[in-house]
């Protein structure tokens, strides 16, 4: 009796201890921080680190360069004579978008990591909704923030890409817009043009289909597809094909469903996959980005839609990471074609997608002040203009673009004719929900499943996400 | 209130002090710190000090993951996001999808697939197979042959997970040149559920060889020899001499690469469960949902459902390994 009483309540003390950790517990979920803008402003003696998915040797190697060569040494340099001493890292890494995405997520979410991260513009909603970044002007003060001179040399549609609810999140990179380049030699062998530029859908179907007729054992056209290559394939696959179909992924307050559109850009990738004009194996494969970018370097892809970091990173003829020794005379570029001429968005015959990088302030950085002193730095025209050196890009400033522009055909290409053109993912916080969700749609049809039974999937995949069916086009 | 303070009294305590049971409390006198509970005569002090750090780990890499999976179970936790700043409470929701959700359903499948193919069959029968053939072998080749399985089972996943994907890979990997088809197959595309399970035989299999080298080795060579001297033959002799006397360790061996094999990540470095989910085993699954997908409150339902099976499976082997042969 008397044991049994002890053991009752020594199970009744275990509980309570255990409701107790599970309630002290509970208060640690989430993201509770604030932060002192006047941290440790005045340190003689400081260290920060930067850190990006970029990697000597390997991805974006030359920003990897540019920032340990030229950046780091000229902070520590400028910051020395300001008599200040200055312990700057870098902390590279060469990894998928997505995993570099869900590594610094982690960071953040620790309080811990770089100072300074890189950041898809993309990402900026959802990790400001979950507090992991926050607008400068709270990190560093308003004063502060607004007084830099880059600002002026950022156009706003740019800005906007590093920006969440009207607030500066970081500041952009730059830049980007998407065409589809062939290889010349491939569409000569199949009489194929070397200027070609289609006009619609079709057009380039049957450039497809004369590849696969003409020049047996080559890819005709590779459209980026599957959940293993992530934003890539919603970037460079379905969304120009939507917006080639007339819709963007939102607008007027609704997200696209099951729609006619969807069913066409679905429809679309159903003709590629299904005809052995694309190779979906490529797109099931883990490291399926990297394999399609050889495989064009090889000449055994004949079209591919990417971004002009492809043009720049991948195949540039030295320092890429699928050099393309002859990269000018082989590679050609066309716009992307709307469905039919007049079918785009906005009624336009041709159309595009950009986005862009940038770098962000880790609201954790025990230098706050000198972090965005860094960043600003790293954004100066010198810097800017020292990084294009080594491998041009459209940069963030307006200033070292008119220069930059002058000597690249390919980037003034993009300047002039596809930026007019483009279209800009919605800056919510759902939206990379939405794009896994068109990435598993495409999956699907590429892997075999008819493109109406892949759109359906899709919107009911879509629904709960965006917050129920009245947030969602279909029809 | 002093009986309270019995050391008899706290059973669990004593029993893991002196690894015995403890005494019934009724027998003991009052008043008396029982040496006879207390044979290594440590003290009650001194006993919790012992076992003080143990149950500190237990404490914190047992108790407070499995609490923190059973919180964040309840709510609608995300990775990134505004549920990441101020998560929800959304009762059992979670586990209502998780229980209706045809993807979680598949993934168990699929780890069913895998551990009985790899381990309860794969890693067990192979295992097995080595310990018996190795055992009338040369040292010399004995030795060898278990250098080399050992060296499956000891170098480091992620670097064992890289040699294969290289094996395996469409255009250079070792296996199409070897077959003279570049480029061939791409085998962890097309089978990726073979490719994992082939993938965790080579790489367990040292473990049960092991086990069973040292069962085989406590196999009474007399009852070895009557059976050959009353004309035994090889299946005879497995049936009715040796797995009577290992069929002990085969369930310990089996109850302990099923638990493993169940919970085991490395598949993930090979296709990161894909192509398209098709070899999403659970560990994958619930890595891809909760860092991949960000739904870290669904993850941590899925996880818990998955304690629960794990907890299954070890008691209906411990109820399978004491029933003891007729």
């Amino acid at each position: 009796m008397q044991q049994r009483i002890e053991r009752y309540g020594r199970a009744a003390a275990t509980i309570a201890v255990l409701v107790t950790v599970a309630a002290t517990t509970a208060g640690c979920l989430g993201k509770k921080t604030s932060s002192d803008t006047t941290k440790n402003a005045d340190a003689k003696e400081f260290t920060l680190s930067i850190g990006v998915n970029s990697i000597a040797g390997g991805k974006n190697a030359s920003q990897a360069e540019w920032l340990s060569n030229w950046v780091i040494p000229k902070f520590v340099e400028a910051q020395k004579a300001k008599g200040r001493t200055a312990h700057v890292t870098l902390q590279p890494s060469g990894a998928s978008d997505e995993d570099y995405k869900s590594k610094i997520a982690l960071d953040l979410k620790t309080g811990s990591g770089a100072d300074i991260y890189a950041l898809d513009g993309i990402w900026v909603g959802e990790f400001a909704d979950a507090g992991y970044i926050k607008p400068i002007e709270d990190l560093v003060g308003k004063d502060k923030a607004d007084d830099w001179e880059g600002w002026a040399q950022i156009p706003p549609a740019v800005q906007t890409n590093m920006a969440y609810n009207g607030k500066r999140y970081g500041v952009p990179l730059g830049t980007d817009g998407r065409v589809i380049y062939f290889n010349r030699k491939l569409f000569a062998q199949a009489g194929l043009p070397a200027d070609w530029q289609p006009r619609s859908w079709s057009d380039v179907l049957s450039a497809a289909y004369r590849i696969k007729a003409g020049v047996p054992g080559v890819i005709p056209m590779q459209l980026n597809a599957g959940t293993a290559m992530g934003e890539a394939t919603t970037m460079q696959g379905i969304l120009p094909l939507l917006v080639g179909a007339g819709h963007q992924i939102w607008a007027d307050g609704k997200w696209q469903g099951n729609t006619q559109a969807l069913r066409d850009a679905l429809g679309m990738y159903q003709e590629i996959y299904r005809n052995g004009l694309g190779d979906p194996v490529i797109q099931q494969d883990a490291k399926g980005r990297d394999k399609s970018f050889q495989a064009f370097a090889e000449g055994r892809i004949a079209m591919l839609l990417e971004g002009d970091y492809f043009w720049r990173a991948v195949i540039e003829p030295t320092k890429g990471i699928a050099k393309m020794p002859d990269r000018d005379q082989t590679v050609g570029y066309a716009l992307i074609p709307a469905k039919t001429p007049g079918a785009g968005i906005r009624g336009q015959d041709f159309v595009s997608m950009s986005g862009g990088s940038g770098h962000v302030l880790n609201p954790a950085s025990k230098y706050p002040q000198q972090a965005w002193e860094l960043l600003q730095f790293l954004n100066s025209k010198d810097a800017t203009i020292a990084s294009v050196a080594g491998s041009p890009r459209l940069t963030q400033r307006q200033d070292v673009n008119d220069e930059v522009l002058k000597n690249n055909p390919m980037l003034l290409f993009v300047s002039q004719k596809v930026l007019p053109l483009t279209a800009y993912r919605p800056g919510f916080a759902v939206y990379p929900r939405v794009s896994q969700a068109l990435q598993q749609a495409t999956l699907d049809v590429a892997t075999g499943t008819p493109a109406v039974d892949a759109a359906a999937t899709y919107q009911r995949t879509v629904e709960p996400i965006v917050g129920g069916v009245g947030k969602v086009a279909s029809g | 209130m002093g009986w309270a303070r019995l050391p008899a009294a706290e059973p669990a305590l004593d029993a893991v002090a002196t690894g015995a049971t403890a005494a019934p409390a009724a027998t003991m006198p009052a008043g008396r710190a029982g040496p006879a509970t207390d044979v290594v005569g440590l003290g009650r002090w001194r006993a919790l000090g012992f076992v003080t750090p143990g149950l500190v780990l237990i404490g914190v890499f047992l108790v407070f993951p499995a609490l923190w999976t059973l919180y964040i179970g309840v709510t609608d936790y995300r990775l990134t996001g505004t549920a990441a700043r101020a998560p929800q409470i959304v009762g059992l929701e979670n586990y209502r999808r998780a229980l209706t959700d045809p993807t979680f359903y598949r993934s168990m499948w699929l780890t069913l697939v895998f551990v009985l193919g790899s381990a309860v069959l794969g890693q067990n029968l192979l295992g097995f197979f080595f310990a018996y053939a190795l055992r009338p072998a040369r040292p010399a080749v004995r030795r060898l042959v278990e250098a080399l399985v050992l060296l499956a089972w000891i170098l480091p996943s992620s670097v064992v997970a890289f040699l294969w994907i290289a094996m395996l890979d469409r255009d250079g990997g070792t296996v199409n040149v070897l077959l003279g088809q570049v480029p061939g197959v791409a085998w962890l595309i097309e089978y990726p559920m073979v490719a994992i399970v082939v993938f965790n035989i080579w790489r367990g299999t040292a473990f049960s060889m092991m086990l069973y080298s040292a069962a085989l080795s406590g196999v009474p060579p007399s009852q070895l020899e009557t059976a050959r001297l009353a004309g035994a033959s090889t299946g005879q002799t497995l049936r009715d001499v040796i797995l009577p006397n290992i069929r002990r360790y085969a369930l310990t061996n089996t109850l302990l690469i099923t638990l493993w094999t169940f919970n085991d990540f490395t598949p993930f470095l090979l296709t990161a469960g894909g192509p398209n989910h098709r070899s999403e085993v659970v560990a994958a699954y619930i890595y891809n949902t909760a860092i991949v997908g960000g739904e870290m409150g669904y993850s941590g339902a899925i996880s818990l459902l998955v304690l629960l099976v794990n907890l299954l499976l070890a008691l209906v082997y411990l109820r399978v390994a004491r029933v003891r042969p007729a």
